[in-house]
């Protein structure tokens, strides 16, 4: 996060003024379990995409292109949703 | 131009309101606070008032409902007592956390158990450490014209805090009264248009409330919170002074009566001061200096001032309507000692627990403490702890 402000500094009332800061604070440091995606087992067929609550499967020209480890929690939605005869998805243990 | 009428404490409360003429109520009906409502839904039936009144199932939602109006950028008031307000408590912090300006009469009533519907401050000692200042009242007249003064209060800019305007149970709520009340275009004048300083309809500019606060940051909004208290000080001041200026009637944090040569000091809130005030003035007559201090402002507590007033009393006695078994004594009390302490004054304080769930409180009580306060300054001995018409 950006350096820590003083009580003098804060919004009133613990508001946060800037709409969609949230690209601010990365979560990806919340995770036990990590995605990996298999480029050359993925079918395209964007459910990672459409379910990943945190926004977190990258696109590049019109593809899946991976997973943006900054935010991905790690809950393991991709990897459930992930066509079963795909299975493009696997959640392995994050070491820390 | 004021005019003099017969009120009862909750209907000189629901006047107040009504010349308020808030933006939204959000209230649920509770003994012996139910009557302000149900005159004041009288009001918005009759179109009196422009107020949005939402009637909803609890008073957790009441005061939910009332933080969202406020957050919207409404005026916004409420009122309660004993286990309504209770059931708010977890809503409290957030009023006060969030920097909502509104404003709640609690009718004081006692907490359950056991059941009972009548008189006395825990509820309010409950939550005086919630971040809402707190304003004591004596009669009705008191109520009336702090409900009024705590709208500017509360939505002064270097406040923003709610406030709870505290009144005895049945004792003033239920009883009629002589009472002075201003025109409704006066009171209109002197709380001024409210001016939300941030509203969470602005589509133009949207903004995250009641966000959640990790603890690198938790800190910092609550010493925000204690800033708000401390800045309320000189804006509670302000505003008894310009409410004295302008209707006859001026407020500070406390009523000092005969305390500048009183050596024999009674400190106590709300209904039961005209008492103590009574049996003070037969002890005058007899030329014993006795004097009475009646905070009206418990939160922010003025201790610097109350030490000051008190700093001629040899014996103070601080009455306390609220338990806090097992604490050294009640939070009145505690308080006092606490500023006489800091200002190195080292007078006897003694503590008694007068009035739960309405117990009569009557001159004869208030003298039989000063025959032990005259007894202890000959022998030197006293309960430092005890209480008032208790049957041993």
């Amino acid at each position: 996060m950006s350096e820590l402000k003083s009580w003098r500094e804060v919004p009133e009332g613990v508001i946060i003024e800037n709409a969609g800061n949230s690209e601010e604070y990365k979560t990806g440091t919340w995770r036990s379990f990590r995605p990996i995606w298999h480029e050359d087992r993925c079918i395209q067929c964007y459910r990672c995409w459409t379910f990943c609550p945190d926004s977190s499967i990258l696109i590049k020209d019109g593809k899946v292109a991976g997973i943006n480890y900054d935010y991905c929690k790690g809950c393991g939605i991709c990897a459930h949703e992930c066509p079963k005869k795909a299975n493009a998805i696997e959640m392995v243990p994050e070491r820390t | 131009m004021q005019k003099f009428d017969a009120f009862t404490g909750n209907l000189a409360i629901a006047t107040a309101m009504k010349q308020i003429n808030p933006d939204v109520c959000a209230a649920y009906p509770i003994t012996p606070s139910t009557e302000i409502m149900m005159l004041f839904a009288d009001f918005v039936a009759n179109g009196e008032v422009d107020t949005e009144l939402v009637t909803v199932e609890s008073e957790h939602s009441a005061m939910s409902a009332c933080i969202g109006a406020s957050l919207a950028g409404g005026r916004v008031m409420t009122a309660t007592s004993s286990a309504g307000l209770a059931y708010m408590w977890e809503l409290l912090s957030i009023a006060s956390g969030l920097r909502c300006s509104m404003v709640m009469t609690l009718v004081n009533r006692a907490l359950s158990a056991p059941l009972n519907i009548h008189c006395d401050h825990s509820d309010a000692m409950g939550a005086k450490d919630t971040g809402w200042i707190q304003l004591f009242s004596e009669n009705a007249q008191e109520a009336y014209d702090n409900v009024i003064q705590a709208v500017k209060i509360a939505e002064h800019k270097d406040v923003r805090l709610p406030v709870m305007v505290c009144v005895d149970g049945f004792i003033i709520s239920h009883s009629y009264e002589k009472m002075q009340y201003m025109e409704d275009k006066d009171v209109k004048d002197f709380i001024g248009e409210f001016k939300p300083y941030r509203s969470l309809l602005n589509v133009e500019k949207p903004e995250t409330f009641g966000a959640m606060v990790l603890p690198n940051y938790y800190m910092e909004f609550k010493r925000q919170v204690r800033e708000g208290m401390e800045r309320a000080r000189k804006v509670i001041l302000e505003v008894g002074k310009e409410f004295g200026d302008r209707f006859g009637r001026y407020y500070g944090y406390f009523e000092d009566f005969m305390l500048d040569d009183a050596e024999i000091a009674f400190v106590v809130m709300n209904s039961a001061a005209g008492t103590v005030k009574h049996v003070v003035n037969m002890l005058r007559k007899k030329g014993i200096k006795a004097g009475v201090l009646k905070p009206r402002v418990f939160r922010p507590f003025p201790s610097k001032e109350i030490a000051d007033a008190l700093r001629n009393a040899k014996v103070i006695c601080a009455l306390d309507r609220a338990e806090t078994y097992g604490g050294e004594g009640g939070n009145l009390y505690l308080e006092i000692k606490s500023a006489l302490q800091t200002a190195k004054n080292n007078a006897t304080v003694i503590n008694r627990i007068y009035g739960l769930g309405q117990r009569d409180f009557l001159p004869n009580h208030v003298e039989g403490i000063y025959k032990e306060i005259q007894d202890f300054l000959s022998t030197g001995n006293i309960k430092l702890f005890d209480y008032v018409n208790l049957r041993d």
